[in-house]
């Protein structure tokens, strides 16, 4: 049976609507042979969990750009952890200043990615570090 | 014709003399790329000749300043007369917070006013809803309630600055808390100035700033443009903007084309709902362009917009009074030309942006601050943004004459070009059945992530290249000092928010928000009905919430 598709959701948390970024990535996950959810803009972290855990993806990607990361993101992981859904993997990026970093990756965010990443690198590290869950 | 027949003649014979030599330099010396584009991917020539503007007539196509086709600008003597408006995007913590920064700006030299709300604020939730985690005053300033508003106000003279606020779905909301505060300040509604973005086409399009879906929405505007045309008559109730469909990854052409576009829908709305005549309301239509890095490109978008709207308010609208045919923008800078790393270069972008705009004709400029990109932007920042804008106006002379780039063979055929293929945009929005339409489709929604998606492939293949960003990378850390929003700033928001909910006279400010429904349900305009309610202390989100239960809510269709 040949591999299952890794399932990526790209989700906006918050009610930043800086979107570019997001759709990009949406776009090139897609081009890179992933399966692609993107929630839209404007979503509480209990839509995104309750959405990661329906789709039955093994990755969320968070973006955002209004500096609420902070509480935003941890929570995701937080109630992805509840609802024994901790399989899946949770990382974020946006404007994250580096002084961010250590609080977010003890909350469970397994990468970050800023400005200046490119796309390749996330699908690579996507490739490296996500297991399919069936 | 532009040129005789002998220039015409004499410039073909030389031209083809020129390629001749072309050809033999490039055997040896072959171009470093096979293809020249700007940043927006228009191909541009080696060379540009008269050949290349041979239809351009002078009288029907340039023209002198302050006349048809307004290429050259609205005013008759250019930035001699007076500068552009200094005006930075200023908003932070609290309203007491960014009226520090608002009077440090008029300090050192602003001359307008420009309010960044923070994101519930924009989208019309009270500090305290859940859906605020962690954004209270985080982008901009929070603003609940008419006491906020009056906060911000503090020993602003609000008959002699004027003020543009960031706003779109809660518009009629906070432009009823100005009106409000200017009352309470004795200051009539006939001597405000300013403006409110109010755009929110472009929210469905670029900016993801939205409530309620496109229809009532812009019958919200239409009532604006009908109270300020009654009742307010400095104001400029509509900035239509382009600077957010170009930050979303348009391309100059489709920033230019969707703008104009929307600027149609927006008037046709206003003649057909409030059966108000062009003329009486066209010359408040205010724009807002965004100023990005390829330095020609802009110029003569600049030129074209100007030109396009004129003939659009003309020949499609039968506009009759000159001022309906001016179309007067603010320009900031691009913030998505700004790189993370090596944050000082940003400096210098600003500056090549600043200039385009100067050069374009702008009437008013955000210069960004470096740290922008990673921040909102600190005091020491702001102020070298704010200081690239006065060496422009006053040092380097570019103020001395209109309009300096016209005449040259290839900002005329840019100009030309990108004019032309705006116009192809915007026929085919029409042969959709409108700006609407076309949004409903996801029509200019995809085109622009076509053209985002397509500029970040060319930025990692390094066909487009970012200082510091992809070429000149070094691993040396720059590091900026960074603002920080202090987590509190949200609970004392909060705080205040609770303390006007409780003392205010609770029956009065229910009846002045049965009223504002009322109105929704009638198709009124609500303008007046919301001041009441501001007045009585009715919170944003509290009429905000009164639009989503009449005219429903608008969820955001993620396309990419």
């Amino acid at each position: 049976m040949p591999d299952r598709k890794i399932r990526v959701m790209v989700a906006k948390p918050g009610l930043d609507g800086h979107d570019r970024g997001a759709r990009i990535l949406a776009r090139c996950f897609r081009d890179a042979g992933f399966e692609v959810i993107y929630t839209g803009c404007h979503q509480t972290p209990e839509q995104i969990a309750a959405a990661a855990i329906q789709e039955d993806v093994d990755l969320v990607g968070l973006s955002c750009l209004s500096g609420a990361h902070r509480l935003l993101f941890p929570r995701v992981v937080e109630l992805l952890r509840k609802k024994d859904a901790s399989d899946i993997t949770v990382i974020g990026g946006g404007i994250i200043p580096e002084a961010d970093f250590t609080m977010l990756y003890e909350a469970g965010i397994k990468a970050i990615f800023t400005p200046g990443a490119t796309l390749d690198s996330i699908v690579e590290w996507i490739r490296n570090n996500i297991k399919t869950h069936d | 014709m532009y040129f005789s027949e002998k220039t015409q003649k004499e410039s073909l014979k030389l031209k083809s003399i020129w390629q001749d030599k072309v050809e033999n330099t490039l055997k040896t010396n072959p171009d470093q790329k096979e293809r020249f584009s700007t940043v927006s991917d228009l191909e541009i020539k080696r060379l540009y000749t008269p050949e290349d503007i041979k239809d351009t007539n002078f009288e029907q196509h340039i023209g002198v300043p302050g006349d048809f086709p307004y290429l050259r600008g609205n005013q008759v003597t250019g930035y001699r007369g007076g500068y552009w408006t200094f005006r930075m995007f200023a908003g932070m913590g609290s309203a007491k917070d960014t009226n520090e920064r608002w009077r440090m700006l008029l300090r050192e030299g602003q001359t307008g006013l420009s309010t960044a709300f923070d994101f519930p604020t924009l989208m019309g939730y009270d500090s305290d809803s859940p859906k605020c985690l962690g954004e209270v005053g985080k982008c901009g300033v929070a603003i609940d309630t008419l006491e906020d508003f009056l906060a911000l106000m503090k020993d602003i003279p609000m008959d002699q600055v004027t003020t543009s606020m960031t706003i779109n779905p809660p518009a009629t909301v906070l432009w009823a808390m100005y009106c409000a505060a200017a009352e309470i300040n004795g200051v009539p509604l006939t001597k405000i100035g300013g403006t409110i973005q109010n755009d929110m086409l472009k929210e469905f399009i670029a900016q993801k700033t939205f409530m309620c879906p496109p229809g009532p929405s812009v019958k919200l505007i239409s009532d604006t443009v009908e109270f300020g045309t009654k009742y307010v008559p400095r104001w400029n109730t509509i900035s239509i903007s382009g600077y957010h469909i170009r930050e979303a990854g348009a391309t100059a052409v489709q920033e230019l084309a969707f703008t104009l576009r929307d600027g149609i829908e927006y008037v046709e709305d206003v003649v057909r709902r409030k059966g108000l005549s062009v003329d009486e309301f066209a010359p408040r239509l205010s724009f807002f362009f965004n100023s990005h890095i390829d330095f020609f490109e802009e110029v003569c978008k600049f030129r074209a917009a100007r030109r396009m709207w004129a003939k659009i308010m003309r020949d499609r609208f039968g506009a009759k009074n000159p001022r309906s045919l001016w179309m007067r923008f603010h320009t900031q800078t691009a913030g998505c030309s700004l790189t993370a790393q090596q944050p000082y270069n940003n400096v210098v972008r600003t500056t090549m942006e600043a200039l385009a705009a100067v050069l374009g004709g702008t009437q008013s400029l955000h210069t960004n601050s470096l740290d922008e990109v990673l921040c909102l932007p600190s005091e020491h920042a702001v102020e070298i943004a704010l200081r690239t804008q006065q060496i422009l106006a006053e040092e380097t002379g570019v103020v001395n004459t209109t309009d300096p780039l016209a005449g040259s063979y290839f900002v005329e055929a840019l100009t030309n070009e990108i004019e032309e293929k705006a116009w192809e945009y915007i026929e085919k929005i029409d042969g959709m059945g409108g700006m609407i339409a076309a949004i409903e489709k996801g029509f200019p929604q995809m085109e622009i992530a076509d053209s985002a998606y397509k500029f970040q492939r060319q930025l990692e293949s390094k066909e487009k290249i970012m200082v510091g960003m992809n070429k000149y990378v070094t691993d040396a850390k720059h590091s900026i000092p960074l603002i920080e929003i202090d987590e509190k700033i949200g609970e004392e928001q909060i705080k205040r928010l609770k303390d006007v909910r409780r003392k205010r006279d609770n029956r009065a400010t229910k009846k002045s928000l049965d009223d504002i429904k009322n109105a929704c349900r009638k198709g009124t305009n609500v303008m007046p009905y919301c001041i009441e309610a501001v007045k009585n202390m009715a919170t944003q989100q509290e009429i905000c919430d009164i639009y989503r239960e009449v005219y429903g809510e608008y969820r955001d269709p993620g396309l990419y």
